[in-house]
């Protein structure tokens, strides 16, 4: 029996578009991952105590407010002091490609842009993390 | 925690869990939600409402989905909660997925089943009693400043006054409003309640040992399916089998006794069509 | 003659039964299935003078104004806000210039929440979606040397609605203009916050009594402004159908109007101050059609079920964006185009004032150069292609007008729908719009996924390695340190003693039934901050938070 991929996806920040969290959700769950969703209004200490207390094996952030580079650098560092530097950080929203590039080499994974087939993602995850037998 | 979707079960959870810590005791919250029996998947959203209690330490909250456990508990919940209590968890909340019915799980789980109803519940009320109604220990009506509330309240006595008395234990049944924590008090109150009737009688010594004694028999069951499956061959047998069976020419209970045969026969060859023909005569 | 024509379209479609057709799906962006061809017979018992009527009449469904653009064209108003207060004074400035007629504000996310910049939650997000304004003082800057009296403003604020709008109403004070000569609007829709934007405040009941009073407030000393700008727009860009929009947004409307009237204000005071604000989205012909059948419903409901005698409440007058969420990242000069078509439905839908988007807004905030651009899509429709002229020109046309009338239906569907579950309010708590606006972006998303529809650039026409040659607006991180230097000397400065006592009176005045807005102009006078305003509403009345959403 294969392990199932947990998934948190989550909203950081004061941003309320949830579109794109919501679809991205819905398709991960359709693709066969437990998707713990954790709603609005997400403190980087609240999502990082959430991945750690349900050990997920990745982490989306959807970020449409134009605080990636505030929100994504706080929720790397505070992973890597809660000993989940393992665990795969994503992201998605309207984020230029500059802020990209920067955020990719603090070590964030693939960030997905307007346009994007979900399947994309869903692959993404598929591909980076690494899932052995139970 | 159990009862219908909707019925505001993780928001009491929220409020309950903030008065535990207000009084010191440090709480485990086992959420469950369903896993889509199409896909595998499932969405974990009931810490949507938990989100006050996300920092503090003293609270320990994980989601799991059922996987196909249909008894509105997810497999292994019942040793997650062993682990949290090993853990050194105070109080240990599980907080069922909501679909109504056959969510009996939970009581062979907990030492204390909380039935949550809201006043629309009235109506399937009756539908419920059967297994709903006989496993709580306490009962809430949630969402009570709304109509129908008294009824709902009127019913859910009307209900107990029917059910054999358990060991001198009446459950109460009491009113809440989460959103506003109305009640929330009272529940807390009486779940300690519950826990000191239990203690003072003995019970909960023996029901540890009913715990843990439907735990083994769960293994044994998933242990003997498992061995039952092991031999590759076994499936295609089945497969035929289901073929058969569904095309007329054998009943379930025939297709059945001949996968036990086949598997018996080690080595299961593939039985000859003269054989099964044989079978069906 | 009905006879005849059926007949003879019967024949017809036989003919073109065989013929060849593209292995696409034809039906609207929002999944209406569509006729290859429309004829008299598609408009069933359609009755000019009820159904349609004339410009400025009942039922409004051809416009609102008797001469509509040859009396005066739509208002163009931009939406921007950035940055600072001072940024965004020279923006738009800048759009005054160049013949921009209203003032459009968009605030930051710490703003729409009811916090202050130096909040710990507004970390990162200050100046970037919007303009931070987190008090008296920030917005006197924002409308320094902007005459009030000759502008009109409209404001997106919600939860704080009233906040923001005590802010600009005391800048007016200050520059010599009373109140009753302001004009503008404040959005304060506080349903579709819980249904699609999420930023809102309080939970629904203090909020809509907070509703109440702005309207209360606004009918008696600021007349010519309007209190409520019933949106769609975000319920649409969340994700919903054009039906969803329109149904959403009026159920929305009459909670508005039934809690005016319970409040006990006269129908006729309130309701003609009361305006929409709608998408515009892909689909052409869906978008006229909406506005069309929005009038419509709002004329006939005011009148027969909430008995507005005055014909002034019975009209909608609408703002439009064209959609976001339609633009492009990739290719993203084709999101002109774009822009440019939606904007046209607007115009013929009859709109009172629109928002063009940019170009590059997938991409961050409109630069100076793509702001421009959206402005002249709207000046070239205005002055260059003649569809100003005639009025609602679609008007008669056999598909516009069945397709009015069958979003009408479905909007009539949605209404029974939420009635059954206890009113719009009940609705939300039980996340049913929630969920259906979740449930149709899923299947939007899944039809362009699997190539059912053509998005160009994204699923089909796309360019290898494709150069981004589009300037990028970029918000300065020393504006958030700014903000939050300029707050700390501002709570040193004002009188903290008068500040205290403006909050306390206005925390006592929510537990009393007094207008909410005489404390917070109080409060706002003597600089006390937006979050500190807010702060006491949240104390009292407690913080919202979503209802989960069962899949």
């Amino acid at each position: 029996m294969s392990r199932k991929l947990r998934i948190l996806i989550a909203k950081p920040g004061l941003d309320g578009h949830d579109r794109g969290a919501k679809v991205v959700a819905r398709a991960l769950r359709d693709a066969g991952m437990e998707v713990i969703y954790t709603g609005l209004h997400q403190t980087p200490q609240m999502i990082v105590e959430a991945a750690l207390q349900e050990d997920v094996d990745g982490v989306g952030l959807s970020i449409l407010s134009g605080a990636h580079m505030t929100l994504f650098p706080e929720v790397m560092k505070r992973m890597c002091e809660e000993g989940l530097e393992d665990r795969l950080l994503f992201g998605g929203g309207i984020i230029p490609g500059e802020d990209v590039e920067t955020l990719q080499k603090q070590g964030v994974g693939k960030i997905f842009g307007p346009g994007t087939p979900v399947q994309a993602i869903v692959d993404y995850i598929h591909e980076t993390v690494r899932v052995g037998d139970v | 925690m159990t009862g219908p979707p909707g019925a505001g079960k993780s928001t009491l959870v929220e409020k309950m869990t903030a008065l535990f810590r207000k009084d010191g005791q440090t709480v485990a919250i086992v959420a469950v939600d369903p896993t889509s029996p199409y896909t595998g998947g499932a969405i974990l959203g009931d810490r949507i409402r938990m989100s006050s209690l996300f920092c503090d330490p003293g609270v320990f909250i994980r989601s799991m989905a059922t996987r196909g456990s249909s008894g509105g508990l997810a497999f292994r919940t019942r040793e997650v909660c062993d682990l949290l209590d090993a853990f050194g968890k105070d109080v240990i909340i599980v907080e069922t997925i909501g679909v109504g019915q056959a969510e009996l799980d939970v009581a062979d789980t907990a030492q204390t089943t909380v039935i949550v109803l809201v006043p629309e519940s009235g109506d399937g009320i009756q539908a419920m009693k059967a297994g709903l109604m006989e496993i709580g220990d306490l009962f809430v009506v949630n969402k009570s400043d709304r109509d129908g509330a008294d009824r709902l309240m009127v019913e859910i006595q009307m209900m107990l006054d029917l059910r054999p008395q358990c060991e001198g234990w009446r459950p109460g049944v009491m009113r809440t409003t989460a959103s506003a924590g109305e009640g929330v008090d009272e529940l807390v109150r009486q779940i300690q309640g519950h826990r000191d009737y239990l203690k003072k009688y003995g019970i909960l010594g023996r029901l540890r040992k009913d715990n843990v004694r439907s735990a083994i028999v769960d293994l044994v069951r998933q242990r003997l399916e498992e061995k039952f499956w092991e031999n590759a061959g076994i499936r295609s047998v089945l497969d035929r089998l289901a073929e058969e069976a569904a095309g007329g020419k054998m009943s379930p209970y025939q297709a059945f006794e001949r996968l036990l045969e086949a598997r018996e026969q080690n080595g299961m060859k593939p039985s000859t069509n003269k054989e099964q023909s044989d079978h069906v005569r | 003659m009905s006879d005849k024509i059926r007949s003879e379209k019967n024949q017809w479609r036989k003919k073109i039964a065989d013929s060849k057709m593209r292995d696409v799906s034809f039906d609207t962006v929002s999944g209406e299935s569509l006729e290859s061809l429309y004829t008299p017979d598609d408009l069933g018992g359609f009755d000019y003078l009820k159904d349609l009527g004339f410009p400025g009449q009942f039922p409004f469904t051809r416009g609102v104004y008797e001469s509509m653009y040859r009396g005066r064209l739509w208002t163009m108003r931009m939406f921007s806000g950035f940055g600072s207060a001072e940024d965004t004074n020279k923006r738009y400035k800048y759009l005054l210039r160049h013949g921009q007629t209203g003032l459009s504000v968009a605030f930051d996310f710490p703003t729409l929440y009811g916090r202050d910049s130096d909040d710990p939650v507004s970390r990162g997000e200050v100046g970037k979606c919007g303009v931070a304004i987190s008090s008296l003082d920030d917005m006197e800057r924002l409308f320094d040397g902007i005459p009030l009296d000759k502008v009109s403003t409209s404001m997106t604020i919600n939860g704080p609605a009233a906040i923001l709008w005590a802010f600009y109403i005391v800048t007016a004070e200050k520059q010599g203009v009373p109140p009753k000569k302001l004009s503008g609007t404040i959005q304060n829709d506080v349903l579709k916050e819980y249904i699609a934007q999420k930023s809102w405040l309080v939970p629904p009941e203090p909020s809509l009594r907070i509703t109440v009073d702005t309207m209360a407030y606004g009918s008696r000393y600021v007349p010519r402004w309007n209190t409520i700008s019933i949106s769609g727009y975000h319920i649409r860009e969340a994700g919903s159908t054009a039906a969803q929009e329109l149904a959403f947004t009026l159920a929305d409307g009459f909670a508005y109007v039934e809690r005016g009237i319970q409040a006990g204000l006269d129908v006729d005071d309130f309701a003609p101050r009361l305006s929409f604000f709608f998408n515009s989205h892909i689909d052409f012909f869906e978008e006229i059609a909406k506005y069309r059948a929005a009038r419509r419903i709002w004329a006939r409901e005011m009148k027969n079920r909430y008995g507005a005698r005055n014909p002034k409440s019975w009209l909608m007058r609408f703002h439009t964006q064209t959609a976001g969420c339609t633009l492009t990242a990739q290719q993203p000069e084709n999101n002109i185009v774009r822009v440019a078509w939606q904007a046209l439905a607007a115009v013929l839908g009859g709109t009172q004032s629109l928002h063009t988007n940019s170009m590059d807004e997938t991409l961050a905030l409109p630069s100076e150069k793509a702001a421009l651009i959206a402005l002249r899509t709207q000046q070239l429709i205005a002055h260059e292609s003649g569809v100003t002229a005639t009025i609602d020109p679609l008007g008669g046309s056999y598909f516009v007008e069945a397709l009015t009338s069958r979003l009408e239906e479905k909007a009539y569907e949605y209404f029974e729908k939420i009635e059954k579950l206890g009113g719009i309010t009940r609705a939300i708590e039980v996340g049913f719009p929630q969920r259906e606006i979740a449930e149709a972006a899923f299947q939007y998303q899944k039809a362009i996924d699997e190539k059912r529809r053509i998005v160009v650039g994204v699923n089909d026409y796309l360019i290898e390695g494709e150069d981004l040659e589009i300037p990028i607006l970029k918000i300065d991180p020393r504006v958030e340190t700014d903000q939050c230097k300029r707050l700390e000397r501002l709570r040193k400065e004002r009188d903290s003693g008068k500040v205290k006592k403006a909050l306390d009176d206005l925390r006592n005045a929510c537990g009393s039934r007094e207008n909410l807005m005489i404390p917070i102009l109080t409060a706002t006078r003597e600089y006390a901050t937006l979050g500190e305003i807010a702060g006491v509403l949240k104390e009292v009345f407690g913080e919202y938070r979503e209802p989960p959403i069962y899949w």
